[in-house]
Parts: C-alpha cells; structure tokens; sequence
C-alpha cells in the first residue's frame, strides 16, 4: 500500500509543532512520545502500520477548534481517529500527520425522549447511546458489530450500517446534525433536533465522508422505541439460488424483516467448529428475523415459513423463546470470531443487487479455486451487503498480497453487476485505488471538489477514499 | 430546450452563456429569467426490480407513470409525495426529478424518512457541462461521498438530474387512522410524542386544530387491529380515541389551506417546541405534521413570521407570497456558495434572485 512520503520540513519541526499543540491543550492531551504514539500506528486493518508524529486527545469542540487552527497554520495533516475499529484504515495515519482522537470526547449533552433524540459528544460508543436510552424502552438503530468499542464519531465519518438496517436504515437515516470543527479551526453547526435543514443537505455530505471534510465532535441521534419483542428463524437450503429467491420472494410479499443475514457452507462450517450452534450442514443458511408483539411475530413468521416452504428448505428452524433466539444469533454473531480462530482473514463489504446473488457466490467460488484462496461468506441478504471473508496466512510470504488481490477482483466483480465496492466500511486506504473502478474521472473530480470547499488545503485525513494520483496535486498544494 | 439524452443535455449545457430555467413537470411555476431547459425528454423507467425494492428512471418521468407502476406491484414511494398545486395555484405534472430535486416528504416523513432518505444514486449534468454519476442502485453504498444525499433537496442549483435510483417499499395491507378530538397544541404535541414514542410503529401524526389529532397505523390487518387497540390505551389519558376514515392526502396536500387568501409558511423544528411558537406568530390558521416538527402556518400577507417565532430551534420559510429565502448561519452559507460554484462556476442554474429559494411543488 502507497503511502505519502512523509513531509520532511514537518518532521523537522515535531518540537514546535508539540509545543504549539500543548499552549492550546492540557499536557495530558497531548501524546509526543515516539514510544506512546504507536498506540496510534493502525486501526483494525492492522496490516498496514505507521505512528503518528504526535496524537491529541482533547475533551471538548472548543479544544478541537483550537488545536486544528495550530494544525492548520502550521500546515500539518490530521487524521481523525474515533474508536480505531475502522477495517478499511479510514484512521491510519502518516508519519508527518497528527492523530486526533476523540476517545475522551463520551459524554450525554442532553437526552429527550418526548422529542426522541439524544445529543452526545461524538466519541461515546455506539452501545453506550444506546444504553443511555433503553432503560427508559429506546435505542439507537444502527449496529455495526463493532457496536461495542465503535465510537459514533466513525459511525458518522464512515455512516455505518449493521445487521438491522434493512428496516432501520443506515447512520445517515438516523444522524439529525452535528457540531463540526472545520480543519481551520471555524466551528459549524449543521441540523438539530429536527427534519430536514434548510438549503443543501450539508449533513448528507458530512456523513460518509470519511473525516475529510471535518471533524465531528457533537451529533444529535433519532433514537426510536424499541420494539415489543423480536424472534428469528432460521433456515437452510441446498443451494444458493434456493436461498436467494426466497429472499426475493420474501420482500416482495411485503413481509419487511428487520435483518435477512445469509452464510454459506464454508461459513456455516466455521462458525459450528468455533461456536457450535448447532447449525445445519448445507449450502446456505438464512435467519430472519422479524420484531411485534408475539401474535404479529407470529403472523410474520407464518408468512414467511409458507414462502420458504415454495423453495425445499433442507431445514425450517424457529426460535420458541429467548433462549434459542439467541443460539440461532450465536453462530452468526461469531463468525468474524471463528474466522480469526483458524486463520487470518480479510473481510470485505462490497454491495450486490440481490437479484445477482447466485451469479456473484458462483463467481466467488471459481475465484477463490483460481486463486487457491478460501473464501467464506455472511451476507446481508436484504439489502445486498456481503461479507466475503477471504482467508490467508499472514505469515505466508506473498499470500497477504494475493489475498488483496482477489479481494479486489471480488469487488471489480460487485461493481460489474450494479453493485459497489464498499457498503458499510469505508473506502480508506483500503479500497481507496479501486475507486476508478466504480467511478469514471468527472465522478471522482466532482467528489475532490466537494473536498476542496471543506478542505482546501488538503490536510484532513490525508491518502484515503481517492487514489493517490488523482489527488496528487491537490496534495502538493 | 428539450434534450432527449444526457449527452445533448451536456452539450447544451456547455453551450449555453446564459441561465437556464430547469423545468422538470412546471409545478414549480415561473422561476426568474433565462432560456427554459425542460427535462420532458430524459423519460422512462430503466430497471424496476420489485424483489430488490428498487426503481431507476430517468429524471424526467412522471411522477404519476412510476407510481403507477409500482401499484402494479402492490409497491409505493413510502415517503409520501405532496401535491401542492391547489395549496400554491400550481399546474402541470410533478417529474421524479422534481421530486427528488425538492427532497419531497409528506406525513410519513416521521416515520420512514424524506426522499433523500429513499434516493439511492443519481446521475446529474452539472454547470461545466459534466455528467456525474454517485451512489448506485444498491441499499447499502459507502463508496466515495455521498453526493446524492448533495442533490436530493438542491433544487436544481447544482446541475440537471438526468437518472435517479430509488428504494420503494411494499403498500400495506390494512390502514387505520385515529383521531383524538379536542386537544390544544400542546397536549396534543404530547399525544403525538406518546404514540410515536411507543413500540406500536405509527407512520402518520398530525394535529388540525378544528378536527383534532390523527395518528395513523399500517400493517398486515391482524397486526394494525392489535396496534389500534394497543395505541388507544396507552393514548386513553388524552381522550377516547376514536377510527376515523384516511385524512393523510388533505394532510398531505396542506388541503385545508388551499383555498384560502393569505401567505403560507412552513417550520421545521423541534416539536416540543410547537405550541410556543403557535403561540407567537399569531396565525390565522395553523395544522401541525410530523408529530409537531413540522408546522404549516397561514399568516395575513407579507407578515414577518420568523420575527414574530423569536428563537427557536428549526427553521421557517414562506412557501407562497413574497420570494423567500432561508437564512444560513454564515459559515454555513459560505459552504454553500463554496459548493455551488464549484458546481456551477458560471451560475447558470442559480440565478442570484432565486438562490436557496425554496419552491413549491416538483
């Protein structure tokens, strides 16, 4: 992975810089040590490592304000870092760059359930807004299943999605406005606790947009009243056709499940070794899961056992409490898990229209015998979001390279059907030289443009989303 | 001017010197000087996969053509499109383009979102004359920035939208509607909040002060008739809650407002801050939507409502009488010029006397 040469006039001024950093911050905010900073070196695509010159943890807007105006007169890039969950290096810093963390930043601002929102400051966990508000029968929708260390200042930068955003949306759906430090320090204000602002949708554009158009330190959330009670099915099937126009024929009854999760064998294989669910051995395997009161759930699960049944399910498996909706859950949940167990993996997130889905798993499977690489898959079937998990030994000279290499074919092969490369993680660094492949040249320039009014001297989160010659110019200043 | 294709959009775009008027279906009445561009020709559905709850048209399609099509298929545009042409003196045929451009959003906006929260992808010819495509066709797209959500609600100030890619969602099965009679704003405000507040799933809350406060429910029968009985208790406190038949189109149109003289504003704002505004600007009539955030207010010509609202948190803007612009915080504002010259660098599509003016109609 191309990273920027590191600018050596910045590094040459490291003490200065620090110094600057530490009138405007408390001592305790500012991380300078060379030793302390690898702390900082990589987010959860640790494969790619590099510290920062220095990190910065401030505790309010007007600390961030201050500490980017230093940044920005003295010409040094920041790279954002909410909870360092980002899979695709959306916090991976360069080694003249300063990380700015807002680790510190968790406190509730104000809750109000008649108005049904809740405003935190941006580096509070996802789990934890949650948990400020279920006590009192609310919850924040979005649910990356990093949702226990994630902070919502990434959920923004990256928007992110989860299992039940079939029916709830995406971070953008629920996000109603943010305090924003812009990277000259000027502190803007977009949104509040209502609908839709006035004049373009600067919101929209903020979010998704990676960190490099601001960074977010407060954000007023909807929060929504949870549901009666939720139960899921599952179900196995022996191919994936059979699976997928179940899908299909689900959605289009109306039946609106909140999470259509499928995997496949080699998947279903895995996640019984490592957690033993008790999961059928066949070729895919959905859970469905739908939320009510117990006679809508019923009603909803009958609906869509009878639709299933047209397809020759090889297995129909229904929950009859909590306790076996959560051993249907448990395989899935651990997935990731039981991956990490038996070998390194690389997890991808390219969207499908889900009518392509056979199409896309066949083409999966041919790829990874040509490449000699197994693949795993776990998919949001709903809304078409893989997760194909390709899996390598790191320690393999030459396999991470080959592993990232089929991943990108696999992705090429999402974009030829309609789909895109990336659907709740992020560009990055990762994805971020397979952006040519989604988007022609006056797609890409629309999109720096839109960078240019935000950032215009380029320092925000540096070498990530676009390819690096693309940006080169506008980098060089 | 009338392209019958992106690239002829482009060329004429690159050609011209002078502004443009961008008309998708006229509803949106005379819009200030300049040649008129008409999107009639960029027409037709291009992919509708009802399995996927997606639909991709060209921009210029009636909006009238692809809910028709959706209806075949037991689907809809869940975010409720208005039609304000009698609230506004309006004629023509809203464009899904329009729709989109304006970032349309009726009663169930509380509920499932506004047309940006459906917009997918869009293809659009900017101001140098580029066709720009962002997002997709699929639900879930993170890829590079989130231009669509840019162009959903721009109202044409950033370019010409020749595709748009939508989620639709299926049309329920049963629908019922409640109405508690007599409240004021504030109880009913409250009203609205416990209901939207519960787990029962209410798509619709609107308070018309002559007829009282409606809630509405959709679903499979079974579920709504359990979920009608279920709301009316947790509501008893405010009053017996009786089925009333559909008022979501009047509600939606703004139907009472239509035929009467008078200026027409509309607030977007926190809700419980609703009956201190009705309070404040002293309208001759008011109906309240989106469980309080949003009010429709119909006030004696030329009366200044955002200074008599005072400070609240929200926004207002005067939809029919005098032109009207929203003001934006000045940094805000500045972000705002920022991206629209990029977009437009020779300001053919943002004439200065109709920037950020919002419009009626689509």
């Amino acid at each position: 992975m191309d990273m920027p040469q590191p600018n050596p006039a910045i590094l040459a001024r490291k003490d200065r810089i620090v110094q600057r950093l530490l009138e405007v911050l408390p001592a305790d905010a500012v991380v300078h040590d060379p030793h302390e900073v690898r702390a900082y070196e990589c987010d959860a695509l640790s494969a790619y490592r590099c510290p920062p010159l220095a990190a910065i943890l401030p505790r309010t807007t007007a600390e961030v304000a201050a500490a980017l105006k230093v940044c920005h007169d003295e010409g040094v890039p920041v790279v954002p870092r909410g909870a360092g969950t980002s899979l695709a290096g959306g916090a991976l810093p360069t080694a003249d760059s300063v990380i700015l963390g807002v680790a510190r930043m968790t406190s509730v601002l104000e809750t109000d359930l008649a108005d049904r929102f809740i405003r935190v400051q941006a580096g509070r966990t996802n789990l934890q807004v949650t948990a400020a508000v279920e006590g009192e029968g609310f919850f924040y929708a979005p649910d990356p299943s990093s949702q226990l260390a994630c902070a919502i200042a990434g959920n923004i930068a990256m928007n992110s999605g989860g299992a039940h955003c079939l029916k709830y949306g995406v971070t953008t759906n629920n996000l109603l406005g943010v305090t924003m430090v812009l990277m000259d320090g000027t502190v803007v204000e977009i949104g509040g606790p209502w609908m839709d602002g006035p004049g373009l949708d600067l919101l929209g554009l903020v979010c998704g947009s990676e960190g490099q158009l601001g960074v977010v330190t407060e954000a007023t959330l909807r929060i929504l009243p949870k549901p009666e009670g939720a139960l899921p099915v599952l179900m196995g099937f022996d191919s994936s056709e059979g699976a997928g126009a179940c899908v299909s024929d689900i959605i289009k009854a109306g039946v609106l499940p909140v999470a259509i999760e499928f995997m496949d064998r080699p998947c279903i294989e895995a996640c019984e070794a490592f957690a033993k669910a008790g999961y059928p051995m066949c070729e895919a395997l959905l859970i469905i899961e739908v939320e009510g009161s117990p006679a809508e759930i019923r009603h909803q699960l009958d609906l869509i056992i009878a639709i299933a049944r047209r397809h020759n399910p090889v297995e129909l498996r229904e929950a009859a409490d909590e306790d076996q909706a959560k051993r249907i859950w448990l395989g899935r949940k651990s997935a990731f898990g039981a991956m990490g167990q038996i070998n390194d993996y690389m997890c991808l997130d390219g969207t499908i229209p889900v009518s392509s889905l056979p199409h896309v798993l066949r083409r999966i499977e041919e790829l990874s015998r040509d490449y000699g690489l197994k693949v795993a898959n776990v998919f949001h079937a709903g809304d078409g979001n893989m997760h194909p998990l390709i899996l390598y030994n790191a320690n393999q000279p030459g396999e991470q390279e080959k592993c990232e290499a089929l991943g990108a074919d696999i992705l090429r092969l999402c974009v030829e059907v309609g789909g895109c490369l990336t659907g709740e993680h992020g560009v990055g660094i990762e994805k971020r030289d397979l952006m040519a492949v989604q988007y022609a040249p006056a797609d890409l320039e629309a999109q720096l443009r839109v960078k240019d009014v935000f950032d215009p001297k380029w320092l925000l989160n540096p070498a990530k989303v676009f390819p690096l010659q693309v940006t080169a110019a506008r980098r060089a200043g | 001017m009338r392209p019958n294709d992106e690239t002829e959009l482009a060329e004429m775009i690159r050609a011209t010197e002078a502004p443009l008027r961008v008309q998708g279906g006229g509803t949106r009445g005379a819009l200030g000087p300049g040649a008129v561009l008409e999107t009639g020709g960029l027409c037709g559905v291009r992919l509708y996969e009802p399995g996927a709850l997606t639909l991709v048209a060209a921009a210029g399609t009636s909006l009238a053509e692809v809910e028709a099509v959706l209806a075949a298929e037991g689907q809809r545009l869940a975010f409720e499109v208005p039609d304000l042409r009698a609230l506004l003196g309006r004629e023509g045929a809203s464009t899904l383009g329009g729709v989109v451009a304006e970032n349309a959003a009726g009663p169930r906006r509380v509920a499932v979102g506004a047309a940006r929260d459906f917009l997918l992808g869009v293809a659009f010819v900017d101001g140098r004359g580029d066709l720009i495509r962002n997002g997709g066709r699929v639900m879930k797209n993170v890829t590079g920035y989130d231009l669509v959500k840019l162009m959903a609600g721009s109202r044409g100030q950033l370019g010409v939208l020749t595709e748009v890619a939508l989620k639709v969602l299926p049309r329920p099965e049963a629908v019922v509607t409640l109405l508690l009679p007599g409240l004021d704003i504030g109880q009913a405000v409250a009203a609205m909040a416990a209901a939207l507040g519960s787990p029962f799933e209410v798509t619709g809350a609107a308070h018309l002060p002559e007829a009282g406060t409606y809630l509405r429910l959709e679903g499979f029968a079974g579920s709504v008739a359990y979920r009608r009985d279920r709301l009316a208790a947790l509501l008893r406190p405010f009053g017996l809650a009786e089925e009333v038949a559909d008022p979501w189109g009047q509600i939606r149109d703004v139907a009472p407002f239509a035929g009467r003289a008078g200026d027409v504003w509309r607030l977007h704002l926190r809700p419980s801050e609703a009956a201190g505004v009705v309070a404040r600007i002293g309208a001759e009539a008011v109906m309240l939507d989106w469980g309080g955030g949003l009010i429709w207010a119909l006030m004696e010509p030329g009366a200044d409502l955002r200074a008599r609202a005072g400070a609240f948190q929200g926004h207002a803007l005067r939809l029919r009488g005098a032109a009207d612009t929203a003001p934006l915080p000045p940094v805000l504002a500045g972000l705002s010029d920022g991206l629209r010259h990029q977009f437009d660098p020779r300001g053919i599509f943002a004439p200065s006397s109709t920037l950020a003016q919002t419009t009626a109609g689509n």
